[in-house]
């Protein structure tokens, strides 16, 4: 990390010398307190074999059955992506593409731009494009809404309690899992380490 | 320090709204096309373009999606023949009845609750930004910075639909199939969220700059 620089805040536009952040320790906005840079210790690994093990658990929830309904004799199987078919097929499109979009695309986009940055900045390289992608990656960021799909089937399971015993399977507990170490992969990482890999214009 | 409080603005920079690199301002001249972020290729805007106009617009077009959203049917569950239809409100009610209060206190706060109050929220930033308010900045910021990271939330009942649509399929005994509500109240979540992304909080200091001018 260089020895200090000019940076505005995102927040308030005060234009302020941050002096070098020391590992473990951040620096505020000195006038509206927003966060600046946080630096933390090695972070590029660790972010690495967490990114590893969720692509793993990406393919578990999608692939495993999701819940399951029982009844007396009768017993209905569910995957994550049925509750989205099931939409398309009552014609709303427009609500399954959404359910689709936060729920699938844009975490399996998540997943592939983090690796495709992160994996050659920590072997001190660069990938073409990688600000961009990073970018992107910033930007779809508030459309993955793994965690609060969970709360929802939380939600679900009271609500159908009375009704039927539901079985939750495999994908269940890997897409637990996987909004755990997905929420470790992101908060390992201050974006700041990596747009410092920039060299200025060419 | 707040007398001279120099912004990036000020000293003819921007900074990149995603990678906060910052660039020397274009001259007004030549602002007609958009200038990018040499970094990361972002649009460069010293202000979010439009943020005002653009946020007010998000906000109304939600408030009157909000109406829908609330009247008609989320879900129409078909057991046996019979036929009943839950708006978001019969959908709290239900869940107070049974007991489980919790439940019914989550989708309360994440259906109703919070698309309301940040539609309230947003229109007294806007309001307070046009009347260029010096009203503790410091905390309208923050007020935004929340408001801004709650929203998403709101999309749980989406899911809860989602995810019974998907459940209680079982042909002539029971099925459940997702309202007209529903599309509206997503509509209210994915507006809101770009209204919050559209306002731009440096607007709340430009105010303060301008009175020691």
């Amino acid at each position: 990390m260089s020895a200090g620089h000019m940076m505005a805040c995102h927040d308030c536009d005060l234009l302020q010398h941050i002096p070098s952040v020391p590992e473990g320790s951040m620096a505020l906005c000195r006038r509206c307190g927003a966060l600046l840079i946080k630096n933390k210790p090695k972070s590029f690994q660790r972010s690495l074999a967490l990114l590893f093990a969720a692509v793993i658990l990406f393919v578990m929830f999608n692939a495993f059955p999701f819940l399951t309904f029982k009844k007396g004799g009768l017993e209905h199987q569910t995957h994550v992506i049925t509750g989205i078919r099931q939409l398309a097929d009552q014609g709303m499109e427009a609500l399954a593409a959404l359910v689709a979009i936060n729920l699938l695309i844009v975490p399996g986009l998540h997943l592939l731009a983090s690796l495709y940055v992160l994996v050659p900045v920590s072997l001190n390289r660069k990938a073409p494009g990688m600000f961009r992608v990073f970018r992107y990656l910033r930007l779809i960021q508030p459309w993955h809404m793994v965690e609060i799909f969970m709360l929802g089937v939380l939600v679900s399971l009271v609500k159908l309690a009375k009704m039927a015993q539901i079985v939750p399977g495999v994908a269940v507990y890997s897409l637990t899992a996987f909004i755990f170490i997905m929420a470790a992969a992101s908060a390992a990482v201050d974006p700041h380490e990596v747009w410092e890999r920039w060299e200025g214009p060419r | 320090m707040k007398k001279d409080a120099l912004t990036a603005r000020k000293a003819g920079l921007i900074a990149c709204s995603v990678c906060h690199l910052l660039c020397p301002a274009a001259p007004p001249e030549r602002t007609a096309g958009a200038a990018k972020c040499p970094r990361c290729g972002a649009a460069l805007h010293s202000r979010k373009p439009d943020s005002i106009a653009r946020t007010w617009a998000l906000v109304i077009a939600a408030c009157i999606f909000y109406i829908p959203a609330n009247v008609l049917p989320m879900t129409t569950v078909t057991s046996l023949g019979m036929v009943q239809s839950d708006t978001i409100m019969s959908g709290v009610i239900y869940f107070i009845q049974s007991g489980s209060w919790p439940i019914a206190l989550v989708i309360f706060i994440a259906s109703i609750f919070v698309p309301l109050v940040k539609l309230f929220i947003l229109g007294y930033l806007l309001v307070s930004v046009q009347r260029r308010s010096h009203y503790r900045p410091k905390d309208r910021t923050r007020l935004y910075l929340i408001t801004e990271a709650v929203g998403r939330w709101s999309m749980l009942d989406i899911f809860v639909v989602t995810i019974l649509v998907a459940l209680v399929n079982l042909g002539a005994l029971a099925t459940i199939q997702a309202g007209p509500a529903a599309l509206h109240f997503a509509a209210v979540v994915v507006i809101t969220m770009v209204a919050a992304m559209s306002f731009d909080p440096r607007l709340i200091w430009d105010a303060k700059e301008k009175m020691h001018e």
